[in-house]
């Protein structure tokens, strides 16, 4: 299990700042939900973390700096999966996973049985055996989704990335994605960060959410300490009843204003 | 995590399947070699023209064999580098910026040049290449949207762009110059009909090399598939094995160019071909395309012999002739290949 601290990080694309000084710790085998509206960072901070925003401050695993890394040897510690990923039409599901061993493979070398292996028993635990030569074109945004989270899982990083992991999906697929991610959190210790836009749910998984507004973290903590009626109205602008469920979960229900 | 697989695990993985493929395309490349030895004008193989035979119809068919799988691999690294179905050594510009190249080395002197250590021709049409590809690249970079079939688009427009300016310069040159102009004007058309073993010889080297680069390249470009983000997120450095694929498909290119002068189409149609039978991964595909290229330009230097008589149909018509409706094709499909 690997902590991920970041430390006054700032990210800039041209002259703008859309990240201003972020500092947070984010415990081994934690998960991480980043909230706030549209342009707040939420992305960029995962983009910085994937190594794909220049910034500067520290973004540090277990400690050590990210940026002392080559591209190689940080895609060993962090797994990113983007907002809409891309799913060429013709690949097959088993080549797809399959690139989640490319920080494994040398240069010029292709993978090993022992890769080739590993992710036959991804797919086998993610329940994706059956399409493995199905081209992706052809799997339903659902199957799209899981797989897109078995080749995270087949980079074997402890470090789990996820920019709107249910943004595409219907309320089902949305458990059902989320489910799958804790459970796997759960059985190799992953350590999440994740932005999403659905307040509920971000409560409802999550151990703590981070409130951004215009790249300046507001507040962060548990469910009941960030969710409150006041501060979404402040910082989103929305008229929301937030209700307390007695089993601890936070339901935030949008109020009709007229 | 692990877990070792048996035997049936193995076998059941879907990217050994097509296995045969290979094997058959080597068979058809066999095939084009005997028969392209075969036919011509000077009439069937008898034991009295061997010598026919080897002095002219195998440099012509080995040439033939080395630009096509050139041409061909070429355009399968270039639509894996740029993500762009429609990339093509043509289309892109390094064709004519290779031509502008060459055009500039006639008019500095083929006697200025001779006494070099090292032939000047191939090295500018590499240059020239390489600029354009860069410029095309550039324009395409700047101006493309986010949305993968206008990128697409408007890197052909960029490219064209380019072979037109390049194609201007050349012309102007030529005005400056017209001592030159059936010199360079014999370039552009080429020399298959007339090649010898030298001219083998001369561009065998660039090609081998630049085949073998791309080809170890195969399962980067299969990270690519996926976009600059997720394949630079997967530990790839994206901005340096795309250079290092553009500039060995436009060394490759160059050369085949300065020999076989401007065939076009050969880029898009082998590569796409291959896709629709054997599947988009350039792991199969790279290998494929080298053998099938190489195959289908032995086979299309053929009609050219022997529909005309006297003069002889240039091979870049006849590609021309099935790559332009193929290219139709390509475009209509909806389904981008990426």
């Amino acid at each position: 299990m690997s902590s991920v601290s970041f430390s006054h990080l700032r990210v800039s694309y041209g002259k703008r700042d859309v990240v201003h000084d972020f500092s947070d710790t984010v415990k081994p085998g934690d998960w991480l939900c980043l909230i706030g509206p549209n342009g707040a960072g939420k992305s960029s901070i995962l983009r910085a973390v994937a190594g794909l925003a220049a910034h500067t401050g520290d973004i540090s695993v277990d400690g050590s700096p990210l940026r002392l890394r080559s591209p190689r040897r940080r895609a060993e510690l962090v797994a990113y999966v983007p907002q809409s990923p891309v799913l060429p039409d013709e690949m097959t599901a088993f080549e797809y996973v399959l690139l989640g061993r490319s920080p494994y493979v040398s240069y010029f070398g292709v993978e090993s049985n022992h890769d080739r292996a590993m992710v036959h028993n991804v797919l086998q635990r993610l329940d994706l055996e059956p399409f493995a030569s199905r081209q992706l074109g052809s799997l339903s945004g659902g199957e799209q989704q899981r797989l897109v989270i078995a080749r995270a899982l087949a980079q074997e990083a402890p470090i789990l990335l996820l920019d709107e992991p249910t943004s595409a999906l219907d309320i089902g697929h949305q458990q059902q994605a989320l489910e799958l991610v804790d459970r796997l959190r759960r059985e190799h210790g992953l350590t999440v960060i994740s932005a999403m836009h659905d307040l509920t749910l971000a409560g409802l998984y999550a151990d703590r959410l981070a409130l951004l507004h215009e790249g300046h973290l507001v507040v962060a903590g548990s469910a009941s300490q960030v969710l409150r009626a006041e501060t979404l109205a402040e910082f989103y602008g929305v008229s929301v009843t937030v209700h307390h469920e007695p089993d601890g979960t936070v339901v935030v229900v949008p109020r009709r204003v007229s | 995590m692990s877990g070792q697989p048996s035997a049936g695990e193995l076998d059941a993985i879907p990217s050994r399947q097509h296995s045969w493929w290979l094997p058959a395309s080597v068979l058809l490349l066999i095939g084009a070699f005997v028969l392209g030895a075969y036919i011509g004008p000077a009439g069937r193989i008898s034991s009295a023209n061997w010598n026919l035979i080897w002095t002219v119809r195998m440099p012509r068919v080995a040439l033939a064999a080395l630009v096509g799988a050139m041409l061909s691999i070429s355009g399968a690294s270039y639509q894996g580098a740029f993500r762009n179905p429609l990339a093509d050594p043509y289309l892109l510009g390094v064709a004519s910026g290779a031509g502008l190249g060459a055009t500039i080395v006639f008019v500095i002197g083929r006697s200025n040049t001779s006494g070099w250590l090292i032939d000047p021709l191939p090295l500018a049409a590499f240059g020239g290449g390489l600029i354009a590809v860069m410029f095309t690249y550039m324009v395409g970079a700047a101006f493309g949207s986010s949305s993968s079939s206008r990128s697409s688009i408007t890197l052909v427009l960029a490219g064209v762009a380019v072979t037109s300016l390049a194609t201007a310069i050349q012309t102007f040159v030529l005005y400056q110059n017209n001592d030159v102009i059936r010199e360079v004007y014999s370039w552009i058309l080429g020399r298959l009909n007339t090649a010898t073993w030298r001219d083998v010889r001369l561009v065998a080297p660039y090609i081998v090399v630049s085949s073998i680069v791309l080809l170890l390249h195969r399962r980067q470009l299969d990270v690519l598939r996926v976009g600059d983000d997720e394949a630079a997120s997967l530990g790839m450095q994206v901005g340096r094995v795309r250079l290092v694929v553009v500039v060995a498909a436009t060394l490759g290119t160059a050369a085949a160019v300065s020999v076989s002068g401007l065939i076009g189409f050969v880029g898009i149609v082998v590569p796409h071909a291959v896709r629709m039978m054997a599947g988009a991964s350039y792991r199969r595909l790279l290998p494929l395309t080298v053998v099938l290229g190489a195959a289908f330009l032995i086979l299309t230097d053929i009609p050219g012999r022997v529909l005309t008589h006297g003069a002889e149909t240039p091979i870049g018509v006849v590609t021309a002739f099935f790559g332009a409706p193929f290219f139709i094709i390509v475009l209509m499909n909806k389904r981008l290949v990426r």
